[in-house]
């Protein structure tokens, strides 16, 4: 692998974990601490939204962003060629 | 059959179970010992995964601290499965690639220094030591509540096993008996949760169950909100604790997971770069199928406890609180004498103590559910907390047998005598972690919560600038990691366990930005990351090969298999 396909490779990289790390954030800090009294406002059926966040969605969302993660990197591997 | 037959018999076929898996998966080189020979498949390694990380803690006490908690409790929730995100995406690939066999190993070849290894090793012992002892201690307490033997006794049949099983098969033995353990235990706690939930709401989904509502019409947490307000504690779905605290404790938490190196350890076991990554995916399913059913089960229980006993005549109560009463986890102090249980927040005329574990161990009872989910929970609790209890002794182990004895003082060391040195370093460390067992030193509760404040403060920021900044040299690691640890340890010396300082000046009003000891993981940890980049940058970069190290990480082809040198 040449050096100027190496940094693209890494670059691509850098790029899904800023995404995927920012939905991570926003699930867990942002919608079931920061602005968890906000959410509460809403109903999603017997639970306050802001409170199901934190003890439910966030936690849901974090087993399908591994699983995306995965997907998008054997993806990427597959461009550069460096899967196994 | 009685409860205490049918747990006997459950807890002696899961045993047979664990030890017959032992013996069919010895370890015959240090390899095997160290990483099961880096064969595992990625699904069962998840599975090994979620039991090790599973606590007793998790199986018996998280429940009930949400339980007690509502809201607040979504510390816990969040920062003991977010861990799984960061470790997925920025740490467990590359740590694959690099190929080695401990955390360790990875921090001092990383940061070519023996000082650095020395610097991980401690900090690795310190923090599996803290945790160890709360498990083995938990093995003893539901060996006595189930078994009716004494809790030394429960501890004592627990290290037995573990030792068979993790002397005899290093990570080999134990990845294998931990998938057992996690079917057993995940068995074990959904099995009541379904029921109780169907029970309760006519869903037998107890995710979605707490969130519909009961033969009233009303929704049970608007229910629970009311039933707490009106006994005078805050509204179940809101918190207590200021956004600050709530925030660093769950950042501490996610991030001192991610750094824990019995966790990270496991990803050293599967054969490929891809693998270690759905394999943290699997795990994270794993341990979401039980995370997400306890925040359902601590309302179930909430509701169905309060109910029962709230205003209840004491003498025509239930059998099941009489039997727990005789355990201490219920205790009724009849302060007006009028044979009428009252629970209410105020300390001065509340009547009814209530130790938080009892939201799992008793639910089924209170539930009245049949008497082999009864003893189903017992097995449970000791498959929880047997399998943390092995994968740490297994750290211990090879910190001592590879980090320190192959890497540092006898190089040379034969296959054949690292592996003894292993098997030797995990029969003490199982000695030891018992002796802890049976004489707690009145800090180790305390510390084991501060174990992830410790991990997030040392090992995350070195492992994860050790891979992201290839400029990161060992001057800025090794600093970074001593001024973690040691700012860490003295929040926790004065605000936590009080060995220096005032205890009366020492309060929660003090707390440094308002954040608790167990949240200050993430305050030391920001340090670090600071002190490490500020001394790296002022001190010579890393030698051409160990950047070229960097670069071969980051591409995931070639992984080849985990190797000792």
């Amino acid at each position: 692998m040449s050096k100027k396909d190496m940094k693209a490779y890494w670059k691509e990289n850098l790029g899904y974990l800023a995404i995927l790390l920012s939905i991570w954030f926003l699930v867990s800090y942002v919608f079931g601490i920061l602005l968890v009294e906000q959410l509460n406002t809403f109903k999603l059926g017997g639970f306050k939204l802001g409170f199901w966040f934190a003890q439910q969605g966030s936690m849901y969302v974090f087993v399908i962003l591994i699983f995306v993660y995965v997907r998008l990197m054997n993806k990427l591997d597959k461009k550069y060629g460096v899967d196994e | 059959m009685g409860i205490l037959a049918w747990t006997w018999i459950l807890v002696g076929i899961t045993f047979a179970l664990y030890i017959g898996i032992a013996i069919w998966a010895r370890a015959g080189s240090s390899k095997e010992f160290y990483v099961a020979g880096g064969g595992v498949p990625p699904i069962l390694n998840g599975m090994a995964t979620a039991a090790d990380w599973m606590s007793a803690a998790s199986f018996i006490s998280l429940a009930g601290i949400v339980s007690f908690t509502g809201y607040d409790g979504s510390v816990y929730l969040m920062g003991w499965t977010g861990g799984y995100v960061l470790l997925a995406l920025l740490l467990a690939p590359y740590l694959r690639k690099f190929g080695k066999f401990t955390v360790p190993d990875f921090i001092g070849d990383r940061y070519y220094s023996n000082t650095a290894r020395i610097v991980a090793v401690i900090a690795a012992l310190i923090v599996s030591f803290t945790y160890v002892a709360g498990q083995m201690r938990g093995v003893g307490i539901v060996f006595s509540r189930y078994l009716e033997v004494d809790i030394d006794t429960g501890v004592y049949i627990g290290m037995v096993i573990v030792l068979f099983y993790a002397v005899l098969g290093g990570m080999k033995g134990i990845t294998y008996t931990q998938v057992a353990q996690y079917c057993v235990l995940i068995f074990a706690f959904m099995v009541p949760a379904i029921f109780i939930s169907f029970q309760m709401t006519g869903n037998p989904i107890p995710q979605l169950g707490f969130g519909g509502s009961g033969e009233d019409g009303v929704y049970l947490l608007d229910k629970l909100d009311g039933l707490s307000q009106q006994l005078g504690f805050h509204e179940y779905t809101s918190g207590s604790k200021s956004m600050i605290d709530v925030f660093a404790i769950t950042t501490a938490l996610m991030v001192g997971t991610a750094g824990l190196p019995h966790v990270i350890v496991r990803f050293f076991t599967v054969p490929r770069v891809k693998d270690a990554r759905i394999s943290a995916g699997w795990a994270l399913l794993f341990i979401a199928i039980l995370y997400t059913t306890v925040p359902a089960v601590a309302v179930f229980a909430r509701i169905k406890l309060i109910e029962t006993v709230s205003n209840a005549e004491y003498a025509e109560l239930p059998d099941w609180f009489g039997n727990w009463e005789k355990t201490g986890l219920l205790k009724f102090d009849d302060k007006n004498a009028d044979g009428v249980v009252k629970y209410v927040a105020d300390k001065a005329t509340n009547e009814l103590t209530i130790d938080r574990d009892i939201m799992v161990l008793a639910n089924p009872e209170i539930a009245q559910l049949p008497n082999w989910v009864i003893a189903l929970v017992g097995a449970g609790g000791l498959a929880a907390a047997l399998s943390t209890a092995a994968g740490l002794l297994l750290v211990i182990a090879s910190s001592i047998s590879h980090d320190l004895i192959k890497k540092i003082v006898n190089p040379k060391i034969s296959e054949k005598g690292e592996l003894l040195a292993a098997r030797l370093s995990a029969a003490v460390a199982v000695v030891i972690a018992g002796y802890f067992g049976i004489n707690p030193p009145g800090f180790v509760a305390a510390v084991v919560a501060l174990a992830f404040g410790l991990a997030a403060a040392s090992f995350f920021p070195a492992i994860l600038l050790g891979i992201f900044d290839k400029r990161m040299n060992k001057e800025g690691a090794i600093s970074g990691m001593i001024v973690g640890l040691t700012l860490m340890f003295f929040y926790m010396a004065k605000y936590k366990l009080h060995w220096i300082g005032d205890p009366a000046v020492d309060t929660a009003e003090n707390w440094w930005f308002g954040i608790s000891p167990e949240g200050f993981g993430t305050v030391a940890m920001l340090v670090n990351f600071v002190v490490s980049l500020v001394v790296s940058r002022l001190t010579p970069a890393p030698p051409q090969d160990v950047q070229e190290i960097v670069e071969h990480i980051r591409i995931p082809s070639g992984a080849g298999e985990a190797s000792s040198h």
